[in-house]
């Protein structure tokens, strides 16, 4: 059977959803993920024409409220929760790669 | 305390007549978890101190005799939200996370004076039906060690079968309360889409979430139901319909005389396990016995529900889990150069192989040239399999079949296989698509292990589907037999 996604596609799916995969799991999930998509093939079965997409089962629809800022005065056990913080913000790695400006 | 011989009712004429304290309940309860969980594993967290000093004031203030909820102690899956006690999804990547807020329907538990003990494990962000997917710890079924407890509230589920807890919450999105209710004979609900708050649970797939009750009895499971369902602002697809007091129509009279229900022939199909379907007929003929008509039905595209689901609860799930980026909370990789390093990294590190596993088919399904063929289709498929159960549901009262097409597997017999994994989900996965109410009770048993009956019904009609699962109930005795300690049936 033809290869539904290949090595290259599953790496590129993998870098838009920020992940990254070595070799090994690169072999593997291409493998899995191409089973799979076998399955969603399946539904090419079925004849759609004409029929509305659902995207929710909800009876509620576009419901509105007042844009109203509430303060829960919890920053320090927000902060606790961050990797790394100082002086009341958030802390993160250097943005520039440094690296590569040698 | 020995909880097979309790439910909600008699705990609370217990508390009331004062012949146990809140607090010696709560002792009680963490003296079942020490002696059963070491080998169980069904809880991530306890929450004992803050349980002990709710109890010692509820204690000092009295009992209220017209609140059945008052001092009893329950169990939270830790994919919900509990301010101040650590909620991790089963994942590394919210291993130290300590939530800021209670969920909608743990601060409406608390208000009524329920106790929180504890968190119970899952599958790792409620992806996977066997409890595998855990970062950290295999819970055993309860009913034989060496075999899985389902999932993903596996933990929730064990916990209530063990007789370590008289109840817990648990959340479903294409079977997770249903199919290890199952696989541990005590009974889960899966409300309609939009009849419980999901603000403060960690989402996986928005369009399906559903967070509900899982307990031993119908009526206890009822009495949960209306505790915390309802509309709530925090969640805006919750209904603004009035919520019943589902347990005040369960009693003597309570009767399915006259009743129609669908017993679809796909149900019983290929794949499903003898002993199993021999259940379902036995339940059916049972039904029949009690006065109600049942006919076989069709729901024509229930054997795309698996492709159609997993499109759309990955792609949801590839949205969702966006939001962990190692920057605000949750893990971040110490091996960093940039910032680019502490998203792909902490992710690649905070994932398992579940998680990224579903983040991929999403991002695929959603990705530019894709979309159309995959995630397009399979909402239009939705569509098709929401007017399957519409047909049916105009003329029968709800849908019966089993709620999984086998009973417990081995532990690590089909992790390895996704495939086969996702293919466990095909009777209940559609009842997601669809948003109907969907509830498994015991009805029987297959290889000595519990065969869980599915009742699917209308939209906000959980109310038919108690009402004929309590019938059922009182009708059989499979409710009140236990497993045995440690698991050796």
């Amino acid at each position: 059977m033809a290869s539904r996604i290949d090595q290259d596609q599953v790496q590129h799916v993998a870098s838009l959803a920020k992940l990254s995969l070595n070799d090994d799991q690169l072999k593997y999930f291409t493998t899995q993920l191409d089973e799979i998509i076998g399955l969603f093939e399946t539904l090419n079965e079925v004849d759609t024409e004409g029929i509305e997409p659902t995207s929710s089962v909800s009876d509620q629809i576009n419901v509105m409220r007042e844009d109203v800022a509430d303060n829960w005065g919890q920053r320090d056990a927000l902060l606790a929760n961050a990797p790394e913080s100082e002086k009341g913000y958030i802390r993160v790695p250097t943005i520039i790669d440094e690296s590569e400006d040698e | 305390m020995n909880y097979f011989e309790k439910d909600l009712t008699s705990l609370h004429d217990d508390l009331v007549a004062k012949r146990i304290s809140v607090t010696d309940l709560v002792k009680a309860t963490f003296d079942n978890i020490a002696a059963t969980d070491p080998d169980l594993n069904a809880f991530l967290a306890l929450n004992k101190d803050a349980a002990l000093k709710k109890a010692a004031e509820m204690d000092e203030k009295g009992v209220d005799p017209d609140n059945i909820l008052a001092g009893i102690p329950l169990a939270i899956k830790d994919n919900i939200v509990t301010k101040g006690l650590t909620t991790t999804a089963a994942s590394k990547m919210l291993e130290n996370f300590v939530p800021v807020y209670d969920a909608t329907v743990v601060s409406t538990l608390n208000d009524k004076g329920v106790i929180n003990v504890g968190k119970t494990n899952m599958d790792e962000f409620a992806m996977g039906g066997s409890t595998e997917n855990s970062a950290f710890k295999t819970t055993k079924n309860a009913w034989d060690y060496t075999r899985v407890p389902g999932g993903s509230s596996g933990g929730s589920a064990a916990a209530v079968a063990s007789g370590e807890v008289v109840a817990a919450f648990g959340s479903d999105t294409g079977g997770s309360i249903r199919q290890p209710s199952s696989f541990n004979g005590i009974v889960g609900m899966k409300p309609t889409y939009g009849r419980i708050s999901r603000w403060g649970l960690i989402a996986f797939a928005s369009s399906l979430d559903e967070i509900g009750p899982m307990t031993r009895t119908v009526k206890d499971n009822a009495i949960l139901l209306s505790a915390v369902a309802g509309h709530d602002d925090h969640d805006l697809t919750t209904s603004t319909k009035e919520v019943p007091d589902f347990a005040a129509e369960l009693n003597d009279q309570t009767s399915v005389k006259g009743m129609k229900i669908g017993l679809p022939k796909e149900f019983l199909g290929e794949g499903v396990d003898q002993e199993v379907k021999d259940a379902i007929l036995a339940a059916a003929d049972k039904y029949r016995e009690l006065g109600a008509t049942v006919d076989e039905v069709s729901l024509p595209h229930n054997k795309y529900g698996v492709a159609a689901y997993y499109i759309i609860a990955s792609s949801e799930a590839s949205s969702n889990l966006q939001r962990f980026d190692g920057i605000r909370y949750g893990h971040r990789s110490k091996d960093v150069k940039n910032l680019e390093d502490v998203y792909v990294n902490s992710r690649s590190e905070g994932f398992g192989d579940e998680v990224k596993r579903r983040i991929m088919l999403g991002t695929f399904s959603l990705s530019a040239g894709f979309y159309d063929a995959y995630f397009k289709k399979a909402a239009q498929v939705r569509t098709l399999i929401i007017n399957d159960f519409q047909a049916v549901l105009k003329d029968h009262d709800f849908i019966m079949g089993p709620v999984a097409p086998t009973p417990a597997y081995k532990i690590g017999e089909e992790v390895s296989d996704p495939m086969t994994m996702y293919m466990n989900d095909i009777l209940t996965i559609p009842v997601n698509l669809a948003g109907l109410p969907g509830m498994s009770i015991p009805a029987g048993f297959a290889k000595g292990m519990p065969v869980g009956m599915q009742l699917i019904g209308r939209p906000f009609d959980e109310s038919t589907l108690y009402k004929a699962g309590y019938v059922f109930e009182q009708a059989t005795d499979f409710h009140k037999q236990t497993p045995k300690q440690g698991g050796n049936n």
